[in-house]
């Protein structure tokens, strides 16, 4: 730019060159904020307003799906959530989904992640045929498990039956606890090829001289991998946790798909608790306020795994 | 709005308008006006139209009317198909398009759509008029469905659309829970149809199916969801009792609602009834059925087709259908599974809306698809396509089931009540609190919030 403005007044004074200098920038900065213009639109549009929109209802009783005018009830909608039973309930129960399929992920992640990583020959083979269960939409994967754990035709019960592990028909989805249990197993298949992508993304990053150095000192490979391969995969493992914590907790499609929150609530998660007020119920107030209220417990996690990312990076220097 | 003739000239000159001393009303002042303008265009254009009825004149230029079905029971998406094709051919300048979801899906998407005005024909179900009229998502329509002959509907199916005296839909489907045995299962165990015909004789009957080698001769939908709920307003009603009394208090957790769920209980737990069914929705009653895994059960009208079709059923022409089971009162009503079809308050064709609605719940197509539903009128029970179509035995009991029909409560808040009851009866069923207890919170619940 500078050079376009010393063109324009050559041997022209230092005033005059500065102030061509500041036109053309101003003007570039003009064109810029005039390309922005679109995305700035839509970014407001569909995630700024809706937030904002979200939190001014949540202040309101809103009990129909139209605009209009609804009495301002301030914190109500957020006391008469944290005073109800009901919704303490989903919360304990989606920490424990979260708590539950996380870890299963991640232990089964690092696991699926090593034999990956292992020269093996038909690696490619292993890699793609992990990757399925991640790349089938999550209401499809629901519905599967749904047929799977169905107690008249369900493969389960054909399967223990025929082995013997079982005289008769078992409805599994019947009790709070096995169905629960049933969910968090059907999320676990699907989102441990994930977890394991991203472990074995971070276990390519760990120099393979250190492995070399730990053998000719005759280090177990049990000993390297909890000296070597786990603190190295550290940064990949809070990436996971963070991810995959955020989105548990968030839990929604495979609950509606497999149990819809029965039996008699077992399976409600705090998102699902949410949708029902919301949407079913119409309480539109109430149901922004729970939104809200999930975003302060997803936003407490966050907090604890981003201090817990600062830490790793000061422990490494960076 | 009146236009100021001032104001109109000084707006030729951009100069002059900003000049604050020339204008008729300061620039904040004038800001304030439009804002108000706009906020009482606006709100008067959300408000919605008192209207009760849709009978302006019909367009002549091309139209396009957005519908939301289901895709479940009732009219098949191939009937709804044939009907829509032939209001095409009949309207020719109007174009319909129907989107066909889950049942489960239908009520949250209406709402989720209403501000939107996506469609102009909305099916609804028989508890939703109260929701939908008080909150203002349908329109009245009284006045077109009283242009119709409403005589001629079959009472139970005309109340299904009426809430406080009005018309928020027009009947279309009309269904009902009715008993349907598996005849070879029930001949091996020395049953008799006759043994159906009280809630004593069937479950004397049940445990003889049981004794004769069939694990669980009963399954039931209590699966958490609306379905538990039907079922139990059909045996509510078998034992004499009610949901709401005349004053809308709940008393479902007096006397037959208690039985009706003691009932269901006992199936249970002395082995009548499959574990299953607390899992279980219509479509996994009728797998079941047809796979030849229960003897009997109640479901809709839909069952028949299916369990007596042999490309899709085991026990094809084994299935009887049958008027539920009477309780100790002798009365047996059916539950009133009927859905209305409703015209969207943000329609954008109401009066298209409308004539489509008019065409399809006519008696003269209604009585070309009566194989899986059969039609709101009552002469069509003795039309002999119909019966030809829907087949005698379905005729038949379909003429002393549908008089005799018990309503879900008719309150704006259903949904949340209906969700109450269903978790309260699931609790009651798998053991974790006693019947009387499960049905008194939910009474309770229905009290603080049918109406709030």
């Amino acid at each position: 730019m500078a050079g376009r403005a010393e063109t324009a007044a050559p041997g022209g004074p230092v005033g005059t060159r500065r102030r061509l200098a500041w036109r053309a920038r101003t003007r570039e900065l003009r064109f810029a904020a005039l390309l922005l213009i679109p995305s700035i639109i839509v970014v407001f549009g569909i995630v700024i307003y809706p937030i904002l929109r979200t939190l001014y209802t949540s202040f309101y009783d809103v009990n129909s799906p139209f605009p209009g005018s609804y009495p301002f009830v301030g914190f109500d909608n957020y006391t008469q959530a944290l005073g109800n039973p009901d919704f303490w309930s989903a919360v304990r129960r989606t920490a424990y989904f979260t708590v539950v399929s996380t870890g299963l992920e991640l232990v089964l992640g690092l696991g699926i992640a090593l034999l990956l990583a292992a020269p093996l020959k038909a690696r490619w083979l292993f890699r793609s045929i992990v990757v399925l269960p991640w790349a089938l939409p999550t209401i499809v994967n629901g519905a599967l498990w749904r047929y799977i754990f169905n107690a008249q035709y369900g493969v389960l019960n054909a399967i223990f039956t025929q082995i013997g592990l079982q005289n008769h028909y078992h409805a599994w989805l019947n009790s709070q606890t096995f169905a629960l249990h049933a969910v968090i197993f059907a999320d676990v298949w699907k989102n441990t090829s994930l977890v394991a992508f991203l472990l074995l993304a971070g276990l390519t990053t760990i120099p393979r001289e250190l492995y070399e150095a730990a053998k000719v000192d005759g280090v177990s490979a049990w000993h390297a991998f909890l000296r070597i391969t786990l603190p190295m995969l550290k940064p990949a493992i809070v990436v996971v946790l963070v991810l995959r914590t955020i989105e548990a907790f968030k839990v929604f499609d495979i609950i509606y798909v497999m149990t819809r929150g029965g039996p008699a609530n077992g399976t409600q998660s705090v998102a699902l608790y949410t949708y029902q007020q919301a949407f079913s119920n119409e309480l539109f107030g109430y149901g922004a306020a729970l939104a809200y209220l999930i975003v302060v417990f997803i936003a407490a996690f966050a907090i604890v795994y981003m201090r817990a990312i600062r830490s790793e990076d000061t422990a490494m220097g960076w | 709005m009146r236009e100021d003739p001032d104001l109109r000239g000084e707006s030729g000159d951009a100069g002059e308008a900003r000049d604050k001393a020339k204008l008729p009303i300061s620039r904040r002042e004038f800001v304030s006006v439009s804002a108000a303008a706009g906020a009482a265009f606006y709100l008067a254009a959300c408000g919605g139209s008192s209207s009760s009825n849709t009978t302006t004149a019909l367009s002549k230029e091309p139209v396009t009317i957005n519908n939301l079905f289901m895709q479940q029971a009732g009219y098949s998406p191939q009937d709804l198909a044939g009907m829509t094709k032939a209001f095409e051919k009949q309207y020719s300048n109007i174009t319909v398009k129907n989107t066909l979801v889950p049942y489960d899906a239908l009520h949250d998407k209406i709402v989720a759509s209403a501000p939107a005005g996506t469609y102009d024909v909305l099916l609804g179900d028989c508890i939703w008029p109260a929701e939908f009229g008080s909150k203002g998502i349908v329109q009245d329509i009284t006045n077109d469905v009283n242009s119709l002959d409403v005589s001629k509907i079959f009472p139970g199916a005309i109340v299904m659309a009426k809430y406080q005296d009005k018309y928020y839909g027009q009947p279309w489907i009309l269904d009902t829970k009715y008993l349907y045995y598996n005849q070879q299962m029930c001949s091996q165990a020395g049953v008799s149809g006759s043994d159906f015909k009280t809630l004593d004789g069937m479950v004397a009957a049940l445990k003889k199916i049981k004794q004769s080698g069939v694990q669980y001769p009963w399954i039931g939908s209590w699966a958490q969801a609306e379905a538990v709920i039907c079922d139990y307003a059909q045996f509510l009603g078998a034992y004499d009792g009610q949901f709401l009394d005349s004053s809308g208090k709940a008393v479902f957790n007096t006397g037959g609602g208690v039985k009706a769920l003691e009932f269901m209980k006992m199936l249970l737990d002395d082995g009548l009834a499959n574990p299953a069914s607390t899992s279980s929705l219509e479509d996994d009653v009728l797998k079941s059925f047809t796979e030849g895994q229960n003897a009997a059960n109640l479901n809709w009208t839909f069952q028949l087709a299916t369990a007596n079709d042999p490309s899709q059923s085991k026990v094809a022409g084994q299935t009887v259908i049958a008027h539920t089971p009477a309780g100790p009162s002798g009365k047996a009503p059916g539950c009133n599974g009927g859905q209305p079809v409703m015209i969207s308050r943000t329609a954008n064709h109401p009066a298209e809306a409308w004539a489509f609605i008019k065409f399809i719940s006519s008696a003269a197509v209604q009585n070309q698809y009566a194989t899986v539903s059969l039609p709101i009128w009552a002469a069509s029970y003795s039309d002999p396509r119909v019966i030809k179509q829907a087949g005698k035995d379905l005729v038949d009991v379909a003429k002393t089931q549908l008089p005799d029909m018990i309503l879900r409560p008719q309150v704006p808040n259903y949904n949340a009540c209906s969700t109450k009851l269903q978790v309260e009866i699931q609790n009651a069923l798998l053991g974790k609190s006693s019947v009387q207890d499960a049905l008194n919170s939910a009474a309770d619940f229905f009290d603080s919030n049918a109406n709030a």
